[in-house]
């Protein structure tokens, strides 16, 4: 059994005197996809915010390899990829320039690496074109050919098939399944239907305060 | 320390060129300023006697409302985008990304004004003393203009019409660094020695350098949590 990268203890969140979630325990192990469920408003962008650490407005713990994230926040950081609903992709920069400035502050990757990873999301002959001229489908995939480049062990992707194609969602599905498989851990919500063997599901909105 | 300075480079860089690629963001200030000044002969006095007593205070005023027009932007942008987010999750000390915007911010408004300050000290019949003088105030005061107004900036993310809570902030907190800027200029005016006044303004500056960005991470954070 190995030991879970991310461990989620009794997690209580309100958000204008709605209870999204109370006393959520749930963690994170190395080589599994957890997906979060739930209707709209339910929750689910909060939740991926709060494991990310962006919102510190919840009870409970969040810990990191078994101890207190807020004490180890560097060693958190650099080994989490986030990506939500909104991608951080600056419309006036080319994909190219948008996945250099992404990647700065994790390791040197030459441009090489980087333009590799746009032709693999689909993204070939496009590297210098400004992103508010690409589709909201090919912005979301310069946000996406983070994946490819990415050794983070622990993806945390909100909505990340939104405005995807088809055969985008295909090629996706297979990135996530061979990450899992190489032993990476991946949280996700999607209203698209996944599938991924051995695949956890996290179910938030199933009214017990209704 | 090289990660952290490949981060900050990069922060600088992706502000830089998405400003250049859309610079009405970046020629408001700029004309503002201008306006400002050019009003003042019109709207007031043109006399010679008047523009070189008020001229010093009328650019620093300028300056400072021209910086405060354009801080609004300073991360509203990144804050729509996600870019913001991304930004807190670098596993770099935030407060360092937050001085690489703020400096970014004050290379793309506040030197800017610096570089138009002579040409429109000239206009308002400044000496040439009191040009240099009044430059070198501009050169120290507006990067405190941006650091303070990072902090402001950071605050008011989360409003949706944040510009007249901004404005209400940060006013009392540029009143110390308009009051040396100006009284500087007019003691060079005077003829009389400034080296203490602009050593008091550097004091500012390394107050706001030190301090600002520690403030401005913390606030971006709270901001952010609220998201």
């Amino acid at each position: 059994m190995s030991e879970p990268l991310l461990q989620a203890v009794n997690l209580h969140c309100e958000r204008d005197d709605r209870t999204l979630f109370r006393d959520l325990s749930f963690s994170i192990l190395p080589g599994t996809l957890i997906r979060v469920e739930g209707p709209n408003g339910s929750g689910k962008t909060t939740l991926l915010r709060v494991l990310a650490g962006l919102n510190d407005n919840v009870e409970g713990d969040v810990l990191w390899r078994g101890q207190h994230r807020r004490h180890q926040r560097e060693a958190f950081l650099q080994n989490t990829l986030y990506i939500g609903h909104r991608p951080g992709i600056k419309a006036m920069l080319t994909p190219l320039e948008n996945l250099q400035a992404l990647t700065a502050g994790r390791g040197q990757l030459s441009d090489q690496v980087l333009i590799q990873a746009l032709k693999g999301t689909g993204l070939a002959g496009f590297e210098g074109v400004p992103c508010r001229r690409l589709s909201a489908g090919q912005q979301r995939r310069v946000a996406l050919a983070r994946l490819l480049v990415s050794d983070e062990p622990l993806w945390i992707l909100d909505e990340i098939f939104t405005a995807i194609d088809a055969q985008g969602v295909e090629a996706l599905e297979r990135l996530l399944m061979t990450r899992v498989a190489e032993g990476g851990s991946v949280i996700v919500t999607t209203h698209h239907d996944l599938q991924v063997p051995n695949m956890q599901r996290i179910q938030l909105g199933v009214g017990d305060d209704v | 320390m090289t990660s952290e300075l490949g981060a900050m480079k990069a922060v600088i860089l992706r502000d830089l060129k998405s400003a250049v690629r859309q610079p009405s963001d970046l020629l408001n200030p700029l004309l503002f300023f201008v306006l400002v000044v050019m009003l003042f002969p019109l709207g007031v006095s043109p006399e010679v006697e008047f523009l070189r007593q008020a001229g010093g205070g009328i650019l620093w005023v300028a300056a400072l409302l021209s910086v405060l027009l354009s801080l609004d932007h300073l991360f509203r942008h990144d804050f729509d985008d996600g870019t913001l987010e991304q930004l807190v999750l670098q596993p770099q000390p935030l407060f360092l990304l937050v001085l690489a915007k703020t400096l970014a911010h004050w290379l793309l408004t506040g030197l800017p004004l610096v570089v138009l300050t002579p040409l429109l000290a000239v206009m308002v019949h400044l000496d040439g003393n009191s040009i240099r003088v009044l430059c070198l105030t501009l050169l120290i005061g507006t990067p405190v203009l941006s650091l303070i107004g990072s902090i402001g900036a950071a605050l008011t993310l989360g409003l949706r019409s944040a510009g007249v809570l901004l404005s209400l902030m940060i006013i009392p907190l540029y009143i110390p660094v308009l009051i040396f800027g100006t009284g500087t200029v007019m003691a060079a005016a005077d003829g009389t020695p400034v080296a203490g006044q602009l050593a008091l303004m550097g004091a500012c500056l390394v107050l706001a350098l030190t301090l600002a960005p520690f403030a401005s991470a913390a606030a971006l954070r709270i901001s952010l949590s609220n998201g």
